[in-house]
């Protein structure tokens, strides 16, 4: 790669701009050769430019294409490539207004980014901060940051909802992304997105980026000879991390752990090896609740690597919280919406003021598939299809439950 | 080691806390003489005396049991839950530039997937002349490439734009690894698929995108693409690790850590950038007049003491101290690092391990004599292409405080009379 000192040429590549150009010229020569019908068994003559240009590895091929792998087809690139550009190439034909969209995202979207698209605990906030770019803790939502509307409609289409990406169709997203801008206040309520007016929706942000100009606005980095001595006159402490106290806290070497927690920890490390997975799992087992209820401990390990899936939206054990999702300490043979601070769908109001109770049997066929059991549940999980994983997962919460 | 007991493992913690006063026993030991024999050496150990291990007790091995506490770790207040999330690299505790794949840094957005290397397929379509699909199998069969080459997280030392914030080198500096990767060319690839179709290449791009749920992609521009990308399938000699990409991943020296695209499924020969979300509305930098940078993908030249820091307090009395710590430029090789002790006010160069190697970590050391005083410690990379790591308030003045990524300012430690170092900013 180039050693070349001008670091003004082209911005980050470290490539200077007379190399790009020779491969730019190389790849131009290659062109003009003739391409047989079958690439795979071409092979470049070896006196060509483009060998002369060519890596050692290359080179040493001869230049040649190596006649691996195979014709793409087209429903596989169909399939994939799904990607949407600013000028709304890859958009496919379809259309969704602001009330389907309300529908979609309260169904879909909203356990995380909230009702209003204002998002939930740490979860991304979609909605709002105009004006907010130039102030300190700036509030960057498709609204007031996303400068085209095309990465947003690619994104929930590709990408979303968080555990069930790719299960949106093509009307369902722009109805989404058409919620999204009303939530933005950028469109009206009787508002229809559809692949036709894409291109008309003006994005608020549009003009507010522009291109790494840190070689021009930083020049001054630049030094070819940095101070040595009597750099400054004075030096004072002007903030403290430790002050701030943010810091993961049994990692610190200013804190100090109860000799109990200590003796734990050493306990478990020694039981089961030094792998901090294990730590994890020989103090999951160790706990009463466990030793109560008495699930196989490698059903119960399996259902821990399941509950992975579930850990985005939903904790349980010891220090566990309400997320997204309630809190899963003693759900199994607990009446449903049994957790007195958490906002609980209508849906599951209705069915615990039914009678609903998590037994085993019905958490198998809630898992298995959320909103066939229940319509209307906030639980945007698309459930386990393999009857072991329920199996095993539903052992794991049992181990929490008394 | 003056801390081994019999049949009593240090923990981590008893050995932070318990430095004062093991430092007050240790002092005397090199000049001084022992007032007592040692046990350890006088009596005979179970060690010296009984059997290991056989050789088919391990036979895929981790770190002996008392470097447990060398380890990823997160801070669970940085993301919504740790699926779509990140941890940091030890390198308080670690030495050398090579980081071992099972404590680098991990980054997914949404979580670290099985993917199998029959089930493996990569991609090329879009403005290419035959678009093609390859098996891992397929994959193997071209000419590879070794390179080592740092992969560093754009948001490393994110947090600490408006202030010191995190206490330890792990977490300041810890988004962050050094492999030795073996892979194919990009360029290999996209002239298998043919680039005639693409006409003039000064000005078009690939998308490059992985196979997990989030389809993590990004767009690179061709001259990158044709430079130094690798297509990488083994990492410090062995397979890739399921969180660092498994079975392929892409590397891309000396640029953020996020177009490393891990799991990659497709890539994709375009005529423009595509401008998905990890290009607009994350990875972008937002200056003080609400103005945003995008496509700031080189990461500039950086560099950190890791020992003594937070999490590694010099655990001995005045006398031989060495501080060391790493280097690394997106732009190039490592030329040069000077450490300050008093908060850069005076600069001294470190010794490098190893002269500095194209967008790799660099090693240095300076072996320095300690008075037992309080030290603002500091290091300072210079690259091959003449910058110079600025200091916080260097970087301020251009970007304001409102940044999340690219903050490669000078890290300062406060070294106390104890030993104990904290994290701290100043003027």
């Amino acid at each position: 790669m180039s050693k070349s000192p001008n670091s003004m040429l082209y911005v980050g590549t470290g490539v200077g701009v007379a190399a790009v150009l020779t491969l730019a010229a190389n790849f131009a020569d290659h062109f003009v050769q003739p391409i047989p019908d079958n690439p795979s068994i071409w092979v470049a003559p070896e006196n060509s430019l483009f060998v002369a240009a060519a890596n050692a590895q290359a080179e040493a091929a001869g230049g040649a294409k190596f006649g691996l792998g195979r014709a793409a087809l087209p429903e596989e690139i169909a399939a994939w490539d799904l990607d949407v550009s600013p000028d709304g190439t890859g958009l496919p034909e379809g259309s969704g207004d602001v009330w389907t969209g309300d529908e979609l995202f309260a169904e879909h979207c909203a356990v995380c980014h909230g009702d209003f698209a204002e998002g939930r605990d740490n979860w991304p906030k979609l909605a709002g901060g105009q004006g907010t770019l130039d102030r300190k803790d700036p509030l960057k939502t498709v609204g007031s940051y996303w400068p085209y509307l095309s990465t947003a409609w690619d994104y929930v289409h590709r990408s979303m909802p968080f555990g069930n990406a790719q299960s949106l169709s093509a009307d369902e997203t722009y109805a989404i992304v058409a919620y999204i801008l009303y939530s933005n206040d950028l469109v009206d309520d009787d508002f229809v997105l559809s692949n036709e007016n894409f291109l008309d929706v003006e994005m608020p942000n549009a003009e507010g980026f522009i291109v790494d100009d840190r070689e021009t606005a930083e020049k001054h980095f630049w030094t070819d000879e940095p101070c040595m001595e009597n750099c400054k006159e004075s030096v004072e402490i002007t903030m403290r991390a430790a002050v701030l106290d943010v810091t993961p806290e049994d990692e610190t070497a200013e804190v100090e752990a109860s000799a109990e927690t200590e003796e734990q920890q050493e306990a478990a490390a020694v039981a089961s090896g030094s792998q901090k997975g294990e730590i994890e799992e020989a103090s999951v087992e160790a706990t009463p609740a466990a030793a109560t209820a008495a699930p196989d401990p490698e059903l119960v390990a399996e259902g821990e690597k399941v509950f992975r899936k579930c850990k985005a939206c939903h904790q349980v054990g010891e220090d566990a919280k309400n997320r997204t999702g309630p809190v899963l300490n003693n759900v199994v043979g607990a009446p449903a919406g049994h957790i007195d601070d958490f906002r609980y769908s209508k849906a599951l109001e209705e069915a615990a003021e039914g009678g609903l109770v998590w037994t085993p049997e019905e958490l198998h066929a809630f898992l298995a598939d959320p909103r066939g059991y229940m319509k209307g549940t906030k639980m945007s999980f698309a459930g386990l299809k393999k009857e072991e994983d329920l199996d095993a997962v539903v052992a794991y919460l049992q181990s929490f439950s008394q | 080691m003056t801390f081994g007991f019999k049949d009593k493992k240090p923990s981590r913690r008893q050995f932070l806390t318990g430095t004062a006063a093991a430092a007050a026993g240790a002092v005397a030991a090199g000049s001084g003489r022992a007032a007592e024999p040692d046990p350890l050496i006088t009596e005979v150990q179970d060690w010296a005396a009984s059997l290991g291990e056989g050789v088919d007790a391990t036979p895929y091995g981790l770190p002996i049991k008392f470097e447990d506490d060398v380890i990823r770790r997160n801070v669970e207040w940085l993301t919504a839950d740790t699926i779509s999330s990140i941890n940091f690299t030890p390198i308080h505790a670690l030495d050398g530039t090579i980081t071992p794949a099972g404590c680098a840094f991990e980054r997914h957005h949404s979580g670290a997937i099985e993917l199998a290397k029959q089930d493996y397929r990569l991609m090329i379509n879009g403005l290419v002349d035959t678009p093609l699909v390859f098996t891992y199998a397929d994959l193997e069969r071209f000419p590879r490439e070794q390179h080592v080459y740092f992969c560093e997280c754009a948001a490393n030392t994110g947090m600490e734009w408006a202030g010191a914030q995190l206490n330890g080198a792990q977490f300041t500096h810890g988004m962050i690894h050094n492999m030795e990767y073996t892979g194919v060319p990009l360029r290999t690839l996209l002239e298998e698929a043919g680039l005639e179709a693409a006409g003039d290449l000064s000005d078009k791009w690939i998308y490059v995108e992985g196979a997990d749920a989030s389809s993590n992609g990004r767009s690179i521009p061709m001259e990158k693409a044709l430079d130094d990308v690798l297509v990488a399938f083994k990492a410090n000699g062995e397979a890739l690790r399921k969180e660092h990409g498994y079975p392929v991943r892409l590397v891309v020296p000396g640029w953020e850590g996020n177009m490393w695209v891990k799991w990659l499924r497709r890539i994709e020969v375009m005529d423009g950038p595509v401008e998905s979300r990890e290009e607009t509305s994350k990875y972008t930098d937002t200056l003080a007049d609400g103005i945003s940078r995008k496509w700031t993908w080189v990461m500039d030249a950086k560099s950190v003491v890791t020992s003594p820091s937070p999490q590694a307090p010099i655990t001995h009395g005045p006398g031989p101290l060495v501080i060391t710590g790493l280097a690394w430029s997106g732009r190039g090789a490592i030329t040069g690092v000077d450490v300050s002790l008093d908060g850069g006010k005076t600069w001294t160069p470190a010794r490098l391990a190893a002269p500095g190697t194209d967008k790799a970590l660099t090693r240095f050391y300076l072996d320095h004599s300690w008075d037992g005083s309080e030290m603002l410690l500091q290091s300072r990379a210079r690259d091959e292409t003449g910058y110079v790591q600025p200091t916080k308030a260097q970087l301020r003045e251009v970007r304001g405080e409102n940044s999340i990524y690219h903050n490669n300012c000078i890290q300062t430690w406060w070294v106390r009379e104890t030993g104990e170092a904290e994290n701290v900013e100043v003027s």
